[in-house]
């Protein structure tokens, strides 16, 4: 399955925005990912190892959150994840 | 949301605006009565820079009756790649005055409403009541939560846009039924994790692209056709040119709009934000630069010192006024660097402090042994020191 990695987090990933990898599950997919570009790890994940609360996952287009088995939830191929993080910018200087 | 206008008659269109409108009003999803909605409405844009620019212009263009308009900031030429409401001529100008006279000139029926200041929790419910509808354009995470936060609590459909690099966002708030920011983002990023677009740069038409999906939802919303994006996030991907949208869900126990919210007011969104409050040690060192104050540049003058002072500022703000230093504009400097004492005491000084602390640390690394910065630029001489000196 294809994880698209948002801007300000592909200096962290080879500055790649997205990556191929062949998990069956979603954590199976972003510990795949994590493990090929370690410094995401702290980005994406507490010290507890749970995602962060500023960071949300979509498979294709709905919140890993709401999905009944979570990262559980079984992926295949055709599947897409996001990680969306926020972002602030509007006006500025 | 509530219906706009509900008890309130509509106001009649004149001749002059029925023509001026008439591309509207031939629209069977607009019509008269749409025009009129527009005409009634009452909209904040909080901010007018990259995303408050084409978002006021389209609405002042649109007919909307009352446009609100939140900003504290002046004209910087670095603003101008994106923020298209301002002109050249605008630098050192109020954004909130440039935007006035663009948005009358285009539209001279349209009430602009000045509100210059920083939002924030003693002010941002009396401000966003007198409203229908809020439009966030604002560059920061506590501001984003604050108009997110008042939203809920005064029930007033936030219509979201944001944007970094290529890359942008767009959805409606707080809609009755809808989720909020807080369902989508529960909690801030930790300050430095994410940079803004000061630090990270910003593609100068896409706040063109996101403030104009902006714009088309405020103008759905007071019209009440359509489907809006509340409960959908559209993300914007503008290198390769790719829109796709995410499934947004109200979270029930979200602590503004969910079912038992720990949020009834306002909070501090600065430390909610993880932004404390400067320390007396941040303060007399920034990134490794000694902060000078003004009243210390002042003792060190009167006691016959003669600081080498470095104004980095720009020839036409040189013009408006200066305090005796030696001006090199901050684009120049890597060129001219030889023109530059490195044996004396640089005093490196802007406008505000801020141009002049990246340039006090690129001269640091270009190895010049003594380089300060200027905290609070001439505007702090001219508030702390010397009055005549002006202000712009």
């Amino acid at each position: 399955m294809t994880i698209f990695i948002p801007t300000p987090l592909r200096p962290y990933a080879g500055g790649k925005d997205s990556v191929e990898v062949s998990a069956t599950t979603i954590a199976g997919a972003l510990a795949e990912l994590t493990a090929a570009h370690p410094e995401l790890r702290k980005h994406l994940f507490n010290a507890e190892g749970k995602l962060r609360a500023f960071v949300n996952v979509y498979l294709n287009d709905e919140d890993v959150r709401y999905l009944p088995a979570k990262e559980a939830t079984e992926v295949s191929a055709a599947d897409t994840l996001s990680i969306i993080p926020s972002i602030a910018g509007g006006t500025g200087n | 949301m509530p219906a706009i206008n509900e008890t309130n008659a509509l106001p009649e269109l004149t001749p002059e605006e029925l023509s001026r409108y008439s591309r509207h009003v031939i629209l069977p999803e607009v019509g008269v009565e749409g025009q009129q909605k527009l005409k009634a409405a009452r909209v904040l844009c909080v901010g007018t820079g990259g995303l408050g620019s084409p978002l006021a212009f389209y609405l002042a263009a649109a007919g909307i009756g009352t446009l609100g308009l939140v900003d504290f900031d002046v004209v910087d030429a670095s603003n101008l790649q994106r923020q298209i409401i301002h002109s050249t001529k605008d630098i050192g100008r109020k954004k909130l005055d440039s935007a006035e006279e663009k948005l009358t000139a285009l539209n001279p029926d349209l009430k602009v409403v000045k509100h210059e200041t920083m939002l924030s929790s003693a002010n941002a419910l009396e401000i966003l009541k007198d409203y229908d509808i809020v439009a966030d354009g604002t560059d920061n995470f506590p501001t984003r939560y604050l108009v997110n936060d008042a939203c809920v609590l005064l029930g007033k459909p936030n219509v979201y846009g944001s944007i970094f690099r290529f890359e942008g966002q767009a959805s409606v708030f707080a809609t009755r039924e809808g989720p909020c920011y807080r369902c989508l983002y529960p909690e801030p990023p930790p300050p430095g994790l994410v940079p803004s677009c000061a630090e990270g740069g910003v593609l100068g038409v896409l706040p063109g692209l996101v403030g104009v999906i902006q714009a088309t939802e405020v103008i759905k919303l007071i019209l009440g056709k359509g489907t809006s994006l509340a409960g959908r996030l559209l993300l914007v991907d503008s290198l390769n040119m790719r829109f796709r949208e995410l499934k947004l869900r109200k979270n029930p126990e979200c602590p503004v709009c969910g079912a038992h919210p720990t949020v009834t007011e306002l909070i501090d969104y600065q430390q909610f934000c993880g932004i404390l409050p400067e320390s007396k040690e941040e303060k007399a060192m920034k990134n490794g630069i000694p902060q000078m104050t003004v009243k210390e540049l002042k003792r060190r003058m009167d006691a016959g010192e003669d600081p080498y002072i470095l104004d980095v500022r720009e020839p036409f703000e040189f013009q408006i006024a200066q305090i005796g230093g030696k001006l090199i504009p901050q684009n120049e400097v890597p060129l001219r660097l030889s023109e530059i004492p490195r044996e004396r005491e640089i005093v490196v000084q802007c406008k505000s402090g801020g141009r002049s602390q990246r340039i006090a640390e690129f001269l640091k690394q270009e190895g010049f042994p003594s380089v300060v910065n200027l905290a609070g630029g001439i505007l702090a001489w001219s508030d702390e020191i010397d009055p005549t000196v002006r202000k712009y």
